[in-house]
């Protein structure tokens, strides 16, 4: 028979989805990013040359120094190593989104599986709760969320998440109520599965690759959404190394001590194309494979 | 007839229902009865849109739970009327009915290989089954339905399998914990003529060695003939005629039934008379033919 049922073949499907990412050489390029990025963040005890000067005390003998052979990026106004802090900067950041996302996607697939399956009123109430979060804009949300709370890591992570969930329950709604179409729901249902089967065994499989792909667009976003708030002095607080407080510190001494600002700047903007990059090799690789 | 002192296996009564909210209901069966003895199977023809698979999936208590179904009658299936329930019919019946689709490829969830689901039927038919024993079942069954090469079928994914393979491994699985009735819905529409064919003379080879009594439901007259051993005409809602194979098609009475058989395209070509789309006649009632009427005795 021409089946192409080979038992090769599920591995060619993989090699096929790598072959579709490596196709474009930008989702190559992200990955490697990505992949530096995280090592860096992962061994910043190890590959910083100054990992002290993460807390308050800096050298004070190098104040404003301009990058050089000993300061990469050069020094702040305490005099600490600047390429030490983004290094940190990042790992605060990575964190940050990990945390984020982990506690938002959950939350919005669970909301979007079960309002796109069982319909009527519970996807009444539970998607207009929705549309009421996504009609504010997020960074607004976010910060009323953070002047009611303390400007802490904690509360940072928090508002993050609360105007985060909503994207997932949409997207979610929206692959879910297509799937729900599927003769195989209509197989499970005739057998007597129950709900909760048919929506984690059954429908959220066919979830991953959107859900996988958005997470890692979201990575930078999430990262990008944190920078901004500490900028506006709504995140982490100082001495701890944050991407977006460097930023709008750095800005004060703009253009003299022009380091201070670019180099964090240049470092979110890495981080954010690294992520991207790999979210869209990812969604064709997805592609390619169904 | 000794048949009718067999109890049936399902039996459909004045099977009403109507879809909509309290105030404006749009009926769509108007008392259907029907039954299919154990072992027989029974076929249930019609047009598009006349109710047929409507009636499948309330057989199948799929539609009872939706607030705009309105459903009276009833449905006996193993002691179990399933005309008011809703999920809870099918999990107490759980594999005892099973039913095949008319897209066999989308019937099978994509990410799971076909291994996994087969383990999941099995599994559900007996809880205790060992993954080896799961997976010599499901081999067993998947040669039984003429797979060449099983493991390898097992070890695809739904997508990498043709259609005619996908509604092979469907018809194992349906069949892999002996249900006493299999449903299938205008089984293989979505397949070409060929592959249809050869899976229609799978699915009555197994029936019969298995014992399974089937309900077809089908607009192809050709399909029915070949198949069936009794069957239900609907025509809107009503049915129309009721005989068995050779009887209806031998003496088509009603005359919705001569209708829709002078609407099968003769290979001698002449063309396709020119029937009417609707016609007052075709709501005469039920013609029953001999032999053939619905066990009267209650049932319960």
């Amino acid at each position: 028979m021409s089946e192409p049922g080979s038992p090769v073949l599920a591995s060619r499907t993989r090699s096929k989805a790598w072959a579709a990412y490596t196709a474009d050489p930008l989702s190559v390029i992200g990955l490697v990013i990505v992949v530096a990025i995280v090592a860096l963040a992962i061994f910043a005890p190890f590959v910083t040359p100054y990992p002290d000067h993460v807390g308050p005390t800096g050298d004070f003998a190098a104040m404003n120094a301009a990058p050089s052979a000993d300061f990469w990026f050069g020094t702040d106004v305490i005099g600490r190593d600047l390429f030490t802090r983004i290094i940190y900067g990042y790992r605060l950041s990575l964190i940050m989104a990990i945390v984020v996302l982990a506690i938002a996607t959950p939350i919005g697939v669970i909301v979007g599986l079960v309002a796109g399956y069982k319909g009527g009123w519970t996807d009444y109430v539970l998607m207009r709760i929705t549309d009421v979060f996504l009609a504010v804009p997020p960074l607004v949300l976010a910060m009323a969320i953070m002047g009611f709370l303390e400007p802490t890591l904690m509360n940072g992570m928090l508002a993050i998440t609360a105007m985060w969930w909503p994207w997932y329950a949409r997207l979610i709604y929206n692959v879910t109520r297509a799937e729900a179409q599927e003769g195989y729901v209509l197989a499970a249902e005739t057998v007597g599965a129950s709900t909760a089967h048919i929506l984690f065994r059954e429908i959220l499989p066919n979830c991953w690759p959107s859900i996988l792909t958005k997470m890692t667009l979201d990575i930078g976003f999430v990262i990008l959404m944190a920078s901004s708030l500490s900028f506006l002095g709504l995140g982490v607080q100082p001495p701890t190394p944050d991407l977006g407080s460097m930023v709008a510190d750095g800005a004060k001494y703009m253009p003299d001590a022009w380091w201070l600002t670019i180099y964090p700047a240049l470092a979110i903007l890495l981080i954010v194309l690294g992520f991207n990059l790999v979210g869209d090799g990812l969604r064709e690789a997805f592609e390619a494979e169904s | 007839m000794n048949n009718a002192l067999q109890k049936p296996v399902l039996t459909i009564r004045d099977l009403r229902l109507a879809f909509g909210d309290r105030r404006h209901q749009t009926p769509v069966l108007h008392g259907i009865s029907l039954h299919i003895q154990p072992g027989e199977k029974v076929a249930l023809v019609g047009e598009s849109g006349s109710g047929k698979s409507v009636t499948a999936r309330l057989a199948m208590g799929l539609l009872q739970d939706s607030k705009r179904t309105h459903v009276s009658g009833s449905i006996w299936f193993d002691g179990i009327d399933a005309a008011k329930g809703g999920p809870e019919i099918a999990r107490r019946r759980g594999n005892r009915v099973a039913m095949i689709f008319q897209d066999p490829t989308s019937a099978l969830n994509p990410t799971f290989k076909i291994r996994g689901q087969f383990r999941d039927v099995l599994r559900s038919g007996d809880r205790s089954i060992s993954k080896d024993e799961a997976d010599r079942r499901a081999e067993a069954a998947l040669a039984e339905v003429s797979i060449p090469d099983p493991k390898r079928a097992l070890d695809s994914y739904a997508f990498q399998l043709s259609g005619g393979m996908n509604q092979r491994v469907m018809i194992a699985m349906s069949l892999a914990n002996r249900p006493q009735l299999l449903i299938a819905d205008e089984p293989g529409t979505a397949l070409d003529v060929t592959v249809q064919a050869q899976t229609l003379n799978l699915m009555h080879e197994l029936t019969e060695k298995t014992g399974t009594s089937v309900l077809l439901i089908s607009h192809n007259l050709g399909v029915v003939r070949e198949f069936a051993d009794r069957v239900y005409v609907i025509y809107r809602g009503r049915i129309v005629e009721h005989g068995t194979t050779a009887q209806l098609f031998n003496d088509p009475r009603h005359p919705y039934t001569r209708a829709l058989l002078a609407a099968i395209p003769k290979i001698s070509g002449g063309g396709l008379p020119d029937l009417p789309e609707r016609s007052p006649e075709f709501e005469n009632p039920l013609i029953t033919h001999e032999g053939c009427g619905e066990p009267a005795e209650a049932l319960s």
